[in-house]
């Protein structure tokens, strides 16, 4: 879901520039304070492998395909804020080099996808965890981290007067419904397989 | 995260993005799909702000398209990693 230009007007992007370097901001600066030396690497892997699957578009229904966003797998593993900084660094790239995303949109996609995806989908899990275990915590905070994604992604579309809020709200959350499915599949098997391999990656 | 572990990742990630990539579904996503079925997806048909080296993950100038996008997943893998993995030495130097 990276808006391209065109989307959004200026008077629904720019506030969500400030948002996101604000952000951003704050976002580093808690890095530096908590992520420890021996997560580093994990930063390199993390980012390179959400951008490498987030290429592999899955079918989903009606010629519709979904991708994996990641923001709950980064959070899970780097805490919420290297979280949002790896899925971020994912989004800038992806926009200046891939033309994936617009420059006037990276604001709003960062806001939906790192901020939302990521940090939101991080206290999503985090507040599950203690209650349901944490498989399950994983995978629902997964599908609803896209959902409040594409929820958030509709919402500054209705404001820009690009489509209207009652048309294009439910269209957005119902396919995203069924992709945030495959979001919280790939995410579990991830996590599972660290779990397995290195325990101690996970964030505490 | 030891450099075996490291490395193991990395190499996941590139054997995604070289092996798999070109055979992801060509289908639009969520997004594109809303913009089509609402009729709104004329309106991202503006010329980007930027011109991008490597527009929408197909390296230029290669004949074979699942080719040209294993080359760019290669490559985009490997500018996540290093910008990761820089900014994290960067931020706990």
């Amino acid at each position: 879901m990276h808006i391209p230009d065109g989307f959004l007007t200026p008077q629904v992007f720019l506030p969500f520039w400030v948002v996101a370097v604000g952000g951003l901001g704050y976002a580093l600066k808690k890095t530096k304070q908590i992520l420890k030396e021996k997560a580093v690497p994990l930063m390199g892997v993390a980012a390179a492998f959400i951008f490498a699957a987030q290429m592999l578009n899955f079918p989903v229904i009606g010629g519709t395909s979904g991708h994996l966003l990641g923001g709950v797998l980064a959070a899970v593993l780097l805490g919420p804020y290297a979280g949002v900084i790896v899925i971020s660094l994912v989004l800038i790239v992806q926009c200046l080099v891939f033309q994936d995303g617009g420059l006037t949109t990276l604001g709003a996609n960062i806001f939906n996808m790192a901020f939302l995806g990521a940090m939101g989908g991080y206290f999503i899990y985090n507040f599950l965890k203690k209650r349901v275990g944490l498989a399950l915590s994983v995978g629902m905070a997964s599908w609803f981290s896209v959902v409040v994604a594409a929820s958030a992604c509709a919402i500054e579309l209705a404001l820009s007067g690009t489509s209207p809020f009652r048309i294009v709200l439910p269209a957005m959350v119902g396919i995203h419904m069924l992709i945030g499915i495959g979001e919280a599949i790939i995410t579990c098997l991830v996590i599972s397989f660290v779990l397995k391999v290195r325990p101690d990656l996970i964030y505490k | 995260m030891d450099k075996n572990m490291f490395l193991v990742g990395l190499l996941i990630a590139l054997l995604l993005a070289i092996f798999l990539s070109p055979f992801a579904s060509p289908w639009p996503d969520g997004l594109e799909k809303v913009a089509e079925n609402k009729g709104f997806i004329n309106l991202g048909e503006v010329q980007p702000v930027i011109t991008s080296p490597i527009p929408d993950y197909v390296w230029p100038g290669i004949k074979s398209e699942r080719l040209a996008t294993s080359v760019a997943g290669l490559v985009g893998t490997l500018i996540l990693c290093g910008s990761g993995l820089g900014l994290g030495y960067f931020l706990k130097k």
